[in-house]
C-alpha cells in the first residue's frame, strides 16, 4: 500500500475520534465528565440518518445530526448542572438511553430494530476527502484549541472546570458556562456519529462500536490538551490502520496491534508518561 | 414529601389499571390451534439483508402457508439473547429458535430446563469431546447446519476466474471457526482454478460486534481494493454493508453472503453465496406443525440445495458463459464427491 492511501485511511478512521475527543475535551475542561460521548455519537448518527432519509439531502442530515447530539448534550447538562446528578451515572444513563431509543424508533419507522434503509450521503470520492465532514473533523481540533485558549469564553470554561467557586466569585455564571460546554460537546460528538452514518449511507444499531470510549481515552491520553488529544486520536487511528494493513500478512497477530490504543491509555493513566492531571473540579457539581 | 407520596400513589394506580385494562391489539392470536413459534434473531437483526432477513423470510412464509403464529425478538446486548429465549420458552411456545451460532450454549441449557419444548438452532455449533467424537445436541434440539464451505468454494472459483487479478479478497466478521469455514472453502475454490493466486483474508474483530461494524468493513474493503484486489467476498453480516459502499466508491466487485445481496451495490455485486436459512427455518416450523419434529443434526449443502450461488438477470452480464459452465461443472464435481472441500483453514 502506498503512503498516500495509508495516510488518507488513517485520517478517515480518525475523523469520528477527532470530533468526539474535541467535544469531550470542551465538556471535561468545564468540569463535566464525558462518558456520554458514545451516546452523543450514536444519537448524532441516528438523527442524521433520519434527517437525510426524510429530506433526501445530506446537508439536512448533518444539521439534524448536530441537533441530535445537542439534544442529548443538553439532557446530560440538565441532569448534571441543574439537578446536580452524579456525572458518571448520568453519562451511563444517556448512553443506555440512546442505544434503546434508537432501536425503538428504528422499529417504529422501518420495522427493523437493527438497520435503516439507504440514505443520501456526500460524494466522498475514493480518498474520502470529498466528504466535508472529514475536513470539519480535522478542523475541530484547532477550533477547540482556539476556543479554549484564545477566547474569553474559553477562559471561563477552564475556570469552571478548575475552580468553580473562584469563577463564581468574579461573576462568571458557572452553570451557564457548563451548559454551553456540554452542548458544544454534544454537537461535536454528534457530528462524529454523522460522519459514520452518512459515510455508510445507513444507520446500523450501535454502529459507533465503542468509538466514543476510544475518544475519552484520547482526551485522557492527551492530558486534556486539545492538540495532544488530537495527536492521540491520530495515534489510535494509525494503530487501527496498521491492524487492517498487517492482517493476513503473517508474523504479528493482528490482535496485538489492535491492543495498542488500550495499552497506551493504561500506560498514560498509570502515570508512566508524566502525570495526567485532570481539571480540578471534574465531576464535581458546582455549588 | 407529600408531593412525592401523591406522585407514587398516582403512578401505582395507573400501573395497576394497566393490569386490568390491557390496550387493544395486544392479543393478536387469531387461531388458538396455530403452531406457536418464537424466534430470537442474531447480531445484525432484521434489515441486514443477509442472514437474519433470510430467517425472517422463512418464518414469514411459514406464517402465510402454515398459518403459524410467530414472534420475533431482536436482542440488543449479549445478555438479552438468553433472556429472549427464556421468555419464549416460559410462554410455552411449540418451537423456540435461535438464529446464529451464538445461541448454542443457551439452547443447550434451556432445552434441559424445558424438556417438553422443541428447540432449533441455525448454525448450532456441535461440539466434540476430547477423543474427537461428536457430542450430539440434546434430544429436543435440532441443529440446523450448513456446509458453507461448499458454496464458498464456488464463489471463490468465480472470484478468481472473473477477477482478472492474482489477488482475491475475503472479509470475515468475527474471527471464529464458523467464519473460517467460509474462508477455507473460498480459499480452496480460488486455488482450485488459480493455484498461484493469493487470498487476502481479513477479519473485522474478535467480538460479536464485528458483525455490525460497517465503518470497519468499509476501511478493510478499501485497503484490499487499493492493494490490487478486484473481487471481495464477505461473511460479516451487517459489517458487509461497508464492503458494498467501498464497491460503489471504487467500481470494483463484491460478493454477497447468506442472501442475494445484488441490490446493495447494483451492478457491482458479482454474485452472492446464498445460504438457505429461509428453507431451514421453514422446514423446522413445518416439522413442528406436522408433529414430526425430531432433534439431531441436519446438514444442508450443495446437494440438498442448502447453499449455492446466485446467477440471474442481475449478474449475468458480469459472468462470461464459459466461466458459468466451469463453475457449474465444479458444482457437479462437489456434489458427486469428486472434489473434497475443506472446512477448516
Amino acid at each position: 500500500m502506498n503512503p498516500f492511501d495509508f495516510i488518507t485511511q488513517t485520517l478517515r478512521i480518525a475523523v469520528p475520534y477527532l470530533f468526539a475527543a474535541s467535544g469531550g475535551l470542551v465538556a471535561e475542561r468545564a468540569g463535566i465528565v464525558s462518558l456520554t460521548l458514545e451516546g452523543f455519537m450514536l444519537s448524532g448518527a441516528f438523527s442524521a440518518t433520519l434527517g437525510s432519509y426524510y429530506s433526501g439531502s445530506a446537508v439536512i442530515g448533518v444539521l439534524a445530526g448536530a441537533a441530535g447530539g445537542l439534544l442529548f448534550g443538553l439532557l446530560h447538562g440538565i441532569a448534571t448542572v441543574r439537578f446536580r446528578a452524579d456525572q458518571v451515572v448520568s453519562g451511563i444513563a444517556v448512553n443506555l438511553l440512546v442505544i434503546g431509543l434508537t432501536q425503538v424508533i428504528l422499529m417504529l419507522l422501518f420495522d427493523s430494530s437493527s438497520n435503516s434503509p439507504r440514505v443520501e450521503g456526500f460524494q466522498a470520492g475514493l480518498s474520502g476527502f470529498g466528504d466535508p465532514l472529514v475536513w470539519m473533523g480535522l478542523a475541530s481540533v484547532p477550533v477547540v484549541a482556539f476556543l479554549l485558549y484564545r477566547t474569553p469564553f474559553g477562559l471561563r470554561i477552564q475556570a469552571a472546570g478548575e475552580h468553580p467557586e473562584a469563577a463564581a466569585s468574579v461573576g462568571i455564571n458557572v452553570r451557564f458556562v457548563r451548559y454551553v460546554a456540554v452542548a458544544i460537546s454534544g454537537v461535536l460528538a454528534g457530528l462524529g456519529g454523522v460522519y459514520l452514518a452518512l459515510d455508510q449511507h445507513q444507520f446500523t444499531n450501535n454502529m459507533t462500536a465503542g468509538r466514543g470510549f476510544i475518544a475519552i481515552a484520547a482526551v485522557i491520553f492527551g492530558r486534556w490538551n486539545p492538540w495532544l488529544a488530537g495527536g492521540a486520536c491520530l495515534l489510535f487511528a494509525t494503530a487501527e490502520t496498521l491492524q487492517i494493513q498487517l492482517q493476513g500478512v503473517g508474523g504479528i497477530p493482528s490482535q496485538f496491534i489492535g491492543m495498542i490504543p488500550y495499552v497506551l491509555t493504561i500506560v498514560a493513566l498509570a502515570g508512566l508518561m508524566g502525570r495526567a492531571v485532570a481539571p480540578a473540579a471534574l465531576g464535581r457539581a458546582e455549588d | 414529601m407529600r408531593k412525592l407520596l401523591i406522585t407514587v400513589a398516582i403512578l401505582l394506580a395507573v400501573h395497576t389499571a394497566f393490569l386490568v385494562f390491557s390496550p387493544r391489539g395486544t392479543e393478536a392470536v387469531a387461531d388458538p390451534d396455530a403452531t406457536r413459534v418464537g424466534i430470537v434473531l442474531d447480531v445484525g437483526g432484521r434489515g441486514d439483508k443477509s442472514f437474519n432477513d433470510g430467517a425472517y423470510a422463512g418464518a414469514d412464509s411459514a406464517m402465510k402457508r402454515l398459518g403459524a403464529d410467530i414472534r420475533f425478538i431482536e436482542p440488543g446486548e449479549g445478555a438479552d439473547r438468553e433472556a429472549g429465549l427464556r421468555l419464549l420458552a416460559a410462554e410455552g411456545m411449540d418451537l423456540i429458535m435461535g438464529i446464529g451460532f451464538i445461541f448454542t450454549d443457551d439452547l443447550i441449557v434451556l432445552s434441559r430446563e424445558y424438556p417438553n419444548s422443541n428447540f432449533a438452532g441455525v448454525d448450532f455449533s456441535v461440539g466434540t469431546d476430547e477423543a474427537g467424537n461428536v457430542i450430539p445436541p440434546p434430544p429436543n434440539v435440532a441443529a440446523l447446519k450448513f456446509r458453507e464451505e461448499e458454496g464458498s468454494f464456488l464463489v471463490g472459483a468465480l472470484a478468481a476466474l472473473v477477477g482478472n487479478s492474482k489477488r482475491v479478497g475475503f472479509i470475515g466478521g468475527m474471527d471464529i471457526p464458523l467464519i473460517h469455514k467460509f474462508e477455507a472453502g473460498y480459499r480452496a475454490g480460488v486455488k482450485h482454478v488459480c493455484p498461484d493466486c493469493t487470498v487476502v483474508a481479513q477479519y473485522a474483530g474478535v467480538t460479536p460486534e464485528a458483525f455490525a461494524n460497517p465503518g470497519r468493513g468499509k476501511e478493510l474493503a478499501l485497503s484490499q481494493y487499493q492493494s490490487g484486489v478486484n473481487v471481495i467476498f464477505h461473511a460479516s453480516g451487517a459489517t458487509g454493508g461497508g464492503l458494498f459502499e467501498a464497491a460503489r466508491a471504487t467500481g470494483k466487485l463484491a460478493i454477497g453472503v447468506d442472501a442475494d445481496q445484488a441490490a446493495e451495490a447494483p451492478g457491482r455485486v458479482l454474485t452472492s453465496m446464498i445460504k438457505g436459512v429461509n428453507a431451514a427455518v421453514y422446514d423446522a416450523v413445518a416439522r413442528v406443525d406436522g408433529k414430526t419434529f425430531k432433534g439431531g443434526v441436519y446438514s444442508f449443502g450443495l446437494a440438498e440445495g442448502g447453499v449455492g450461488y446466485v446467477y440471474d438477470d442481475n449478474n449475468r452480464a458480469l459472468i462470461p458463459d464459459a466461466v458459468h459452465r466451469r463453475v457449474e461443472q465444479i458444482k457437479a464435481d462437489i456434489i458427486a464427491g469428486r472434489i473434497k472441500v475443506p472446512s477448516t483453514r
